[in-house]
């Protein structure tokens, strides 16, 4: 493309986005909802009970890992696991930006 | 017989270490499940966090799985700021290298969506610019202006269809994911985040934007699948652009 | 040391925690409410709903930021970025009160998310009355101390909490915030008397008075273990030291916290009820 073609491509995709903004509803500001707000939230309550996760040791031992992904991952027959994800070159993808 | 706070944090985050001595109960004696109590606080509080935080991760891999990882998480991973908030940030590295995870492609970009939320949630209040401002410019002096954008907007890219996946796992109604790369925008018009499907080249193009470079520069820099009404059109309408210089 | 004579302070009314969920509760019937308790670390992002309801809220009722990730009792110096967001939301916020923990919860630049504790000797005497010391220098402001849950106890330990507390006042200027039921369940974890803790305890110095709920377990030989769950109603033995309290300090802003299972607003408003009845009680 030359510049003069980018400059009308520009020009064109302003005006089209400018002009699609008047029929664009305009956000409501509800400040009485909580959203994603309870996320992570700081408190100064003590955790109930006094055992279970702070003393459970195998949970947190890779070698004794005994759980198995059990959610929505499982229905969702994409090409996700090593196999399929091998296949795609995801995981190559995902990692570039791992630090060494 | 000084307990320091040194040995005090190794013991409350491994729960198989004794107790530091000189921790007692009322008569005098050892006291291990009174110290229990903080280890479970500290254990439950920050698995608690990381369980609002990543609501979908968490519906993805199941709730035991989840709670079991979170566990495997913060000991890995302890907060370095008392902003619970933004606790997790280090979710999309740890699932793509957590064996048990990381044969999971898209659970990381899943997690990246699921911070940029809370990051949108958070961001700064600013207001829109006017979009009219942009229609008075020449088609030269378009090339070279530059847009401000508005700090919640941020995008995720990834070869799988994260944009599918994430609406799966939140709306009732949605259809089932096929497999194909997908990007998202995140957006934050008034006070709720909202995310939006886009192309990778709309991200590489926003993404260059957010950078500082000019709406030529931005539009050199993704191929040319990128659809730039669309793009602006979406900015504008979602207030994420802040200022046209 | 810092002049404690300003004329910040929350009105001797029945206040509560507040979470978002009970917004519109509040601000359209706060029945007997006379102020609000937020976690300053709630609102240390830049921007978005959680500020814009505080601002709203503020122009409604007195607000008293309770911070719960200072780590005033550390070892190591206080965390310089935290201290700033907290001068910036205090500088921006202007709250009627202000509030930290006597306990730690970062060492090594790790934050553990929990009120950890401190032996009471000398040395940590000095330590926390420098960080107060210090907090109250870049905020400007005075600030309220609270004493903590106490589960164990350190051998080291060479003086009282209530010791411990009286001296750090006078060291630095800062007043108290006297949580009842951490009473309650420090006196019933550690075997002491609450009624002793209270009448050792500079009540002159308490600008707020705490109440939640606990849980209840037992430790390894069988002794009653409470915890400051913050989960449940008020139990009649805190509110009964309560009323010993008031009778003796006078009335006080009293807090409810409710932070874990967060019940309806109309549980809530009952807690309220009862901690405005208690204040009636010793004013009538």
């Amino acid at each position: 493309m030359s510049n003069a073609t980018k400059t009308l491509v520009l020009a064109s995709a302003v005006a089209s986005a400018v002009a699609g903004l008047s029929t664009t509803a305009v956000a409501q500001e509800n400040v009485k909802c909580f959203g994603v707000s309870l996320a992570g939230e700081n408190d100064c309550a003590a955790g109930p009970g006094t055992t279970c996760a702070g003393t459970s040791t195998v949970d947190y031992q890779g070698n004794a890992w005994t759980f198995v992904a059990a959610g929505t991952c499982e229905g969702m027959e994409l090409p996700a696991m090593a196999d399929g994800s091998e296949r795609m070159g995801s995981l190559e993808e995902l990692d570039r930006d791992l630090p060494a | 017989m000084t307990v320091t706070q040194s040995a005090f944090k190794a013991a409350v985050l491994d729960p198989a270490a004794t107790v530091p001595t000189g921790i007692v109960n009322p008569d005098g004696a050892a006291a291990s499940k009174r110290f229990d109590v903080y280890r479970n606080n500290v254990a439950v509080s920050l698995s608690d966090a990381l369980e609002s935080a990543f609501p979908v991760v968490r519906k993805l891999v199941g709730d035991e799985f989840f709670r079991a990882m979170a566990g495997v998480y913060l000991r890995k991973h302890p907060p370095k700021t008392p902003l619970m908030m933004f606790y997790g940030d280090a979710m999309p590295q740890f699932l793509r290298r957590f064996e048990p995870t990381k044969s999971i492609g898209y659970l990381p970009a899943i997690a990246r969506i699921e911070l940029a939320m809370r990051h949108a949630y958070h961001a700064k209040d600013v207001a829109p610019a006017d979009a009219q401002a942009l229609t008075t410019l020449a088609s030269d002096a378009l090339m070279s202006t530059k847009l401000s954008i508005a700090p919640a907007t941020q995008t995720v890219t990834s070869d799988f269809p994260i944009h599918a996946i994430y609406l799966a796992n939140t709306q009732a109604d949605a259809p089932k994911p096929v497999m194909q790369p997908q990007a998202v925008v995140i957006t934050r018009a008034g006070f709720d985040p909202q995310i939006h499907l886009v192309n990778a080249a709309a991200a590489t193009c926003i993404e260059a934007l957010k950078k500082g470079q000019s709406l030529g520069q931005a539009i050199a820099t993704a191929d040319d699948t990128l659809d730039l009404g669309t793009v602006l059109g979406l900015l504008l309408a979602q207030g994420a652009v802040t200022e046209i210089y | 040391m810092l002049d404690a004579t300003q004329n910040h302070s929350l009105p001797a009314r029945p206040g509560v925690g507040y979470k978002a969920q009970h917004y519109s509760d509040i601000m359209e019937n706060p029945g007997p409410l006379g102020w609000l308790e937020i976690h300053a670390e709630n609102y240390m992002g830049d921007g978005g709903r959680p500020l814009a309801q505080l601002r709203h809220l503020a122009e409604r009722f007195p607000i008293s930021v309770h911070g719960v990730g200072l780590s005033i009792g550390g070892e190591g110096d206080l965390d310089a970025d935290h201290l700033a967001r907290l001068k910036h939301l205090i500088g921006w916020l202007n709250p009627a009160s202000f509030s930290e923990h006597l306990a730690w919860s970062t060492h090594d630049s790790h934050f553990f998310n929990d009120l950890l504790p401190l032996p009471y000797t000398e040395q940590t005497l000095a330590r926390v009355a420098t960080h107060i010391n210090q907090v109250q220098d870049t905020v400007g402001r005075q600030m309220l101390l609270e004493n903590p849950s106490s589960y164990l106890a350190f051998a080291e330990s060479t003086m009282s909490e209530t010791d411990f507390l009286r001296e750090l006042t006078q060291r630095t200027g800062c007043g108290l915030l006297l949580d009842v039921n951490n009473v309650f369940v420090s006196a019933t974890n550690l075997k002491t008397s609450p009624q002793a803790y209270i009448d050792d305890f500079p009540l002159e110095a308490v600008g707020e008075v705490h109440l939640g709920g606990h849980d209840e377990d037992e430790d390894e030989t069988g002794a009653p273990l409470l915890i400051d769950s913050h989960g449940k109603a008020v139990v009649d033995p805190v509110w009964a030291l309560l009323d010993y309290t008031l009778a003796k300090s006078g009335p006080k802003p009293l807090l409810i916290e409710w932070d874990t299972d967060v019940p309806p607003w109309p549980i809530l408003a009952d807690e309220i009820t009862r901690a405005d009845r208690a204040l009636t009680l010793i004013t009538s």
